[in-house]
């Protein structure tokens, strides 16, 4: 049986733990809340391009722009979007997992796809396992602005354009509410899935139509990748608070398990001193 | 006097929003002059400025970019980063532009990066006319 002294380090240990993990999950829980508020005030923007490029898709019926035509695939890129750390449980393992079940549904081996990682834990694993990781975006910070991620972005977007992969995938989670996030593979590029334009609003395209989607669509695919990791990070701090709410939970049960050890043992020891005195005493008499 | 609703919308949320007698922004076919009741009409825009005039007073919004919407009685600028002239900070304005230029002298045999230091010395000096009012 463990020592009284054993146990009341354990407790104690457990207990610094705990007020860590607490604290974690406050700071988590505000993060979010921003996280969350940074991704609503995206959301007009969004709506805006979306909107704007459904119109002009629409509108120029022979829309033949690269970035809207489906081409044989022989090779593919995959935007993979998790954090730099780890402590948010299954976060990061959910969101490699996704990608890796997309490319094993499609068939791709190692050789097929290349890699554009968001995230240290993404661009580890995936450099680790021998993929190819084109580029990757590390230490981002918590509430990212567009600028942040355009280089990326651009250079997959860019990358896309000059043919050296057929399709792009975008991979991360999103984020429901505080307690749930689902876990997402959107096609980026080609754009193939444009919600049809709300208003019947028939445009002028000053010069051309054709000119505008050449400005337009990279800013679309671009602004998709910069919502997403809005998105991505909002779950990532709840996936955070999350785990370190459990974390918590799971130390005070083990506190309380551990000080009901404790008694007993200090209960013991009392017992045996009396029995020993008791002992002691009836052999003077 | 008649007037439209200007919006500039940038991915780090709204940047202006105000009614407005005329627009006037810098398309890549041009300078475009909107007044109140233009046909609907979609053009990118040029890294510039954005002038929106009003009863007596005229505001200038640098924009980098993007592309201006023109529907019924409103007029939607969305641009990856526009800024009203009031809160350029003009030290780091004068800041990219320094370290654009340095870019730009040192010789680089990547085309890639000497567009991107182009377009950085481009916005900068934007910024810097928008806020010292050469325009």
């Amino acid at each position: 049986m463990a020592t009284l002294r054993e146990v009341k380090q354990r407790i104690n240990s457990t207990k610094s733990t705990s007020k860590i993990t607490s604290a974690m999950h406050l700071v988590s829980s505000s993060k979010m809340s921003r996280a969350e508020r940074n991704a609503k005030k995206y959301v007009p923007y969004m709506a805006k391009i979306q909107e704007v490029v459904a119109a002009i898709a629409q509108g120029t019926s022979n829309a033949s722009h690269p970035m809207l035509v489906e081409r044989p695939v022989k090779k593919s890129a995959y935007l993979i979007i998790a954090s730099d750390r780890g402590l948010a449980g299954a976060y990061n393992t959910n969101v490699i997992r996704t990608a890796l079940n997309g490319m094993e549904k499609r068939g791709q081996k190692k050789e097929d796809v290349v890699i554009f990682a968001i995230g240290r834990t993404v661009a580890d694993f995936f450099k680790k396992t021998g993929y190819t990781v084109v580029d990757a975006e590390i230490g981002l910070p918590d509430q990212p602005a567009f600028a942040d991620i355009k280089a990326i972005a651009r250079k997959a977007v860019g990358m896309f354009t000059d043919g050296t992969y057929d399709e792009i995938y975008m991979c991360y989670s999103h984020f429901v509410s505080a307690i749930s996030s689902e876990l997402v593979e959107k096609k980026l590029l080609p754009i193939t899935d444009i919600a049809p334009a709300t208003s019947t609003a028939s445009y002028e395209f000053e010069p051309s139509g054709d000119e505008i989607l050449e400005v337009l669509l990279p800013q679309y695919a671009e602004s998709l990748v910069y919502g997403a990791l809005l998105d991505a990070k909002a779950s990532e701090h709840a996936a955070r608070m999350t785990a370190m709410k459990n974390a918590t939970d799971n130390a005070k049960e083990l506190i309380d398990d551990l000080t009901v050890l404790y008694n007993r043992a200090r209960q013991a020891a009392i017992t045996q001193e009396i029995t020993e005195i008791v002992g002691g005493a009836a052999a003077l008499e | 006097m008649k007037t439209t609703v200007v919006n500039i919308v940038t991915p780090d949320g709204p940047v202006y929003d105000s009614e407005v007698s005329m627009v006037s922004v810098r398309t890549t076919g041009g300078e475009m002059g909107i007044l109140p009741g233009h046909i609907p009409t979609v053009a990118p825009l040029e890294v510039g400025v954005v002038r929106l005039k009003k009863d007596k007073t005229t505001d200038f919004v640098a924009v980098s970019g993007g592309f201006v919407e023109i529907r019924g009685d409103k007029v939607s600028i969305l641009s990856p980063s526009a800024e009203p002239a009031d809160s350029i900070d003009l030290a780091r304005a004068k800041e990219a532009l320094q370290r654009a230029e340095k870019r730009l002298a040192a010789k680089q045999d990547k085309n890639t990066d000497f567009k991107r230091a182009e377009a950085a010395l481009k916005r900068a000096m934007n910024r810097i006319n928008v806020k010292e009012g050469n325009i």
